[in-house]
């Protein structure tokens, strides 16, 4: 090796191009505190320097929008001068190396963004994707990720009360543990990190600074994971819920008495990113002095405390004559606070230690001045990813039911999400498997009671097979799920989940996802709030599945009439809705019988989509269907089941018309696509909702424990005990989690 | 009448069920480190992770100061209703028998539960009947009530245990299905179960709302 390839800034991931502007915007060679704060403010993770062109072209303005992107969280209007803050983050790489701490600190670094913006966090939900459950180290990494979660979540009092889940050979290596949170605040009360007035004070306060988690910006979360990543382990950064909740509590105060000019949470790149974005968004200057930090074990070196990655702390810049005040808050809530500085109105970055200056930067060259590079995007001919493991043999319908159902990717989410408190805060108006999205109330207005409804979505296979229709799909469903608990969406937040960039057949899948989001959310005018973007998801066999997690928040006004997904009447009639074409390949049917993936999926007529689900929302809200459920993997079938097994009745469906064998019947029974609804209820409603969307009545709510039944054509009877179905659904996990 | 809500570091569910006690009477919360109980009527130990569950659960908070003013309040006669940790600090503070052990499956658990009231001759289910199944949801991973078999044979033969789980109802392995236990006088009970989470129709079943109602039942008949 030679002497160069040591050069320092090389081993922090800078280029000798990188390192060279550096050096052209200092005016001399960076020192090491300065190489250090670089590295990290130019990263990947930080700098978005390859995904921010494409960034430019997501949709940012909407008639709820009250915080864009750039905020430490977005936020949307849901009336009565309340806010919703949202955000979803990636925690991929620490959780891949040390999950149980990896995913409790990426619910902590997602609870800050939404209380640094001054909301009070009220859910978190979760989208996780893990490699194959036969494999010990899926099993190792699920057990883990989802404790830690619940260990976070539950602590800190916030409910987790929605997520998804899914199990592919891709993310073996490179799992990816994705957290969303919500918050609820006044208008008024939002609140902006910009740094502002010269002269005021710079306050840390929360947790002591140690050595936890330096370089996990760039050396974690920029670049692939390979062989030797267990040494990367003290890189992943410890998690303290209760010293969490305290900094949540005394954050909260401190807004409410209105002690603050402006609050930043400390998350990748520690006080080098959260200085710098504070100040840069002051358009002013820092002084910091690093001797004054608290820290937790002696002897860090100025370096070591701009870049620690320690959790659970917070910066706020507070008027002098405010001091004494905050002091006290923080004392209440035993959270230690320390003046570590000052605005200046120099435009600088400066770090002080012992009074010497060790490190002294402009603001602009930290956190605008970063390259940002083009993709070189480039659709690979050959096959990225291999077919799944074929794991059923049989081509019989009534086989495909039960293994559908039990997979790991559909099976009862039941094991992972009662670890979670999805009750806490007295909002959860419909739980985990009650309905298609959770549904939270909003405090009383006026005699009416208003909520939120939120849903987390992304098929990596499906954007695997197509990246831009497969990622239009992510957005139409969680726009579905929305429109079954009848709310209309506000806005939405989204994590980019890819592998490395700088390949061109990855920088062609980002680009056409990026695409894909755009025009999705374009078509239901929806805007983009924030998001995350995650890249370099590649171990040793490959990229991951090319993976976007949508969150997309709605509101309804009548939390009575939030729908729900089981059937719960006898004799109401059954219908299908919506424009639904399904097809097979790329499904979860054809991955059990270890298909390749196609390449493209079919067309999607956003419009007709959009049309659907506006229909099936107002009949919701009119509390005119007994339940609405959008059919989405495993195609009608498994919505069928699943609306059976959530209300505890059979069905009667009439699939005559599909064959009764071979492809075409499982194409009907199973295919998947966008657009479908399977609704239930009085039958002169649903007649009147198919002057709206295409609608076909197919069938009859049975009774109690009836059998769900298929007639199929020829009069041919396919059918199955709601018990043996409730058993296949609920073994695939729970025999996991031993 | 009057609740007073303690809040620790750490505690979660205090709003919850502030609100929840509002629904039958008025409420304030107690911060940890006061010792004026401001002349409330009654006292809730609400749930959550008081001092983050180290140590061992409860067992720090039962040294704050505001914990030497319950236990006088409660030596006094004063209803004290303990839920989850509430619970679980109730009994490190030695006001109610046995202790909460980790559930058997050593896993956090958050699921609705039905629970069979045992006695409703008493502060806390004086608004059920006897025998009368109340939906109510649980959600903890130290929940598993346990007590030496002198003492269990005691607190049963005391009638001291107001609800236990229905049969195969209970995650945690407590000892005979144990939900809430009472003290021997009667006026201090704590339970895991959260009936402040079951208060309100849109939000779950209203089952838990008979425990607050019969505590201002009894405040009632005895102050007002």
């Amino acid at each position: 090796m030679s002497a160069d390839a040591l050069a320092p800034h090389r081993a922090l991931g800078l280029t000798d191009a990188e390192y060279e502007l550096i050096v052209a915007k200092l005016g001399r060679e960076p020192n090491a505190v300065e190489l250090s704060m670089f590295s990290l403010m130019w990263s990947e993770h930080c700098a978005y320097k390859h995904s921010k062109k494409l960034l430019g072209q997501l949709p940012t303005e909407g008639p709820y929008l009250l915080l864009g992107p750039g905020e430490n969280a977005g936020a949307v209007d849901v009336g009565d001068g309340l806010a919703i803050a949202f955000k979803v983050e990636s925690h991929n790489h620490p959780s891949a190396v040390e999950p149980f701490q990896g995913a409790a600190t990426g619910v902590g670094g997602i609870l800050r963004d939404v209380f640094a913006v001054g909301a009070r966090p009220i859910a978190v939900l979760d989208s996780l994707r893990f490699g194959e459950l036969d494999s010990a180290r899926s099993r190792y990494l699920l057990e883990h990720a989802v404790g830690g979660i619940g260990h976070y979540g539950n602590s800190i009092g916030v409910p987790t009360i929605g997520g998804e889940l899914y199990f592919e050979g891709p993310y073996e290596q490179n799992c990816l543990v994705n957290a969303m949170a919500l918050g609820l605040a006044e208008h008024d009360r939002l609140i902006r990190s910009a740094a502002a007035g010269p002269g005021n004070v710079l306050f840390l306060f929360g947790a002591l600074t140690g050595r936890d988690g330096i370089g996990g910006a760039s050396v974690l979360a920029s670049a692939e994971l390979g062989e030797a990543d267990a040494d990367k382990r003290p890189t992943v950064q410890i998690g303290d819920p209760f010293a969490e909740k305290k900094l949540m509590e005394c954050s909260l105060e401190l807004l409410d008495r209105e002690l603050l000019v402006s609050l930043q949470d400390l998350g990748a790149a520690g006080l080098t990113s959260s200085s710098s974005e504070m100040a840069s968004k002051g358009g002013l200057g820092l002084d910091i002095h690093v001797d004054r930090v608290p820290l937790r074990e002696p002897g860090m070196e100025p370096f070591e405390i701009m870049v620690s990655e320690s959790q659970e702390r917070m910066l706020c810049v507070v008027e002098p004559a405010r001091v004494n005040e905050v002091l006290a808050v923080c004392a209440k809530w035993e959270t230690t606070a320390t003046a570590i500085g000052e605005v200046t109105d120099s435009g600088r970055l400066r770090v002080l230690s012992g009074g010497d200056v060790v490190g002294d930067m402009p603001v602009e060259a930290l956190v605008d001045d970063c390259p940002l590079y083009d993709l070189a995007p480039e659709k690979s001919s050959a096959r990225i990813y291999p077919a799944p493991r074929r794991r059923l043999d049989s081509n019989d319908p009534g086989d495909a039911l039960p293994a559908l159902l039990g997979s790991w990717n559909l099976a009862d989410r039941r094991p992972v999400f009662e670890q979670y408190d999805c009750l806490v805060q007295s909002r959860t108006v419909r739980r985990p498997d009650d309905a298609d999205a959770a549904v939270l109330l909003l405090p009383e207005s006026d005699g009416a009671r208003p909520a939120i409804a939120v849903s987390i979505d992304g098929s990596g296979r499906r954007v695997a097979c197509d990246p831009y229709r497969g990622t239009v799909e992510a957005v139409l469903e969680c726009a579905a799920n929305l429109a079954c608990v009848g709310a209309e969406p506000l806005g939405l937040t989204n994590c980019l989940n890819f592998g490395n960039p700088e390949k061109p057949h990855i920088a062609w899948q980002l680009s056409e996802s990026v695409r894909g989001l755009a025009d999705a959310c374009r078509a239901l005018e929806v805007p983009v709030v924030g998001g995350n973007v995650s890249l370099y998801n590649e171990g040793p066999d490959g990229p991951i599945y090319p993976t976007p997690v949508v969150g997309m928040v709605g509101r309804l006004p009548d939390a009575a009439r939030a729908g729900r997904l089981g059937f719960a009447a006898e004799g109401d009639a059954i219908a299908f809705a919506g424009p639904f074409t399904p097809s097979l390949p790329g499904g979860e049917l054809a991955k059990l019988r270890g298909e390749a993936l196609p390449d493209g999926l079919p067309e999607v007529d956003v419009v007709a989509v959009r049309r659907a689900q506006e229909a099936i929302r107002a009949a919701v809200r009119r509390g005119e269907l007994r339940s609405a459920h959008d059919v989405a993997e495993g195609g009608l079938a498994v919505a069928l089941a699943e609306c059976c097994l959530a209300g505890g009745h059979g069905a009667q469906v009439d699939f005559r018309g599909a064959g009764t064998e071979g492809e075409q019947l499982l194409e009907t029974l199973f295919g998947e696509g966008p657009g479908g609804f399977v609704l239930s209820g009085p039958r002169p409603v649903l007649a009147a909702l198919a002057r709206e969307t295409q609608l076909t009545f197919v069938g009859e709510v049975a009774g109690p424990d009836d059998d769900l039944a298929f007639t199929l054509d020829s009069g041919t009877v396919l059918s199955w005990p709601l018990a043996e179905l409730r058993a296949a659904r609920e073994r695939g996990l729970a025999d996991s989690f031993g | 009448m009057r609740f007073g809500v303690l809040r620790f570091p750490g505690t979660c569910d205090e709003v919850d069920a502030q609100l929840a006690c509002e629904r039958v009477g008025e409420a304030v919360i107690l911060w940890h480190g006061d010792r004026d109980l401001q002349g409330v009527d009654a006292i809730v130990v609400p749930g959550g992770f008081s001092y983050g569950d180290y140590l061992r659960v409860g067992a720090i908070a039962r040294f704050a100061p505001i914990m030497e003013s319950v236990v006088q309040f409660a030596r006094e006669g004063g209803p004290v209703l303990g839920i989850c940790n509430g619970f679980q600090v109730l009994c490190e503070a030695g006001l109610l028998p046995g202790a909460l052990l980790p559930n058997r499956t050593l896993r956090f658990v958050c699921r609705q539960v039905d629970l069979v009231v045992e006695h409703a001759d008493t502060i806390f289910t004086n608004a059920c009947e006897r025998g009368e199944r109340l939906s109510i949801p649980a959600k903890h991973t130290t929940g598993c009530w346990y007590a030496p078999p002198a003492l269990h044979e005691q607190v049963e033969a005391n009638g001291q245990v107001l609800l236990r789980y229905a049969p195969g109802e209970s995650f945690n392995g407590s000892l005979a299905d144990v939900a809430g236990v009472r003290n021997e006088a009667g006026n201090v009970f704590g339970l895991m179960p959260h009936p402040e989470h079951a208060v309100d129709p849109l939000t779950g079943s209203t089952d838990g709302l008979k425990l607050f109602e019969s505590i201002a039942n009894h405040v009632g008949a005895h102050v007002g």
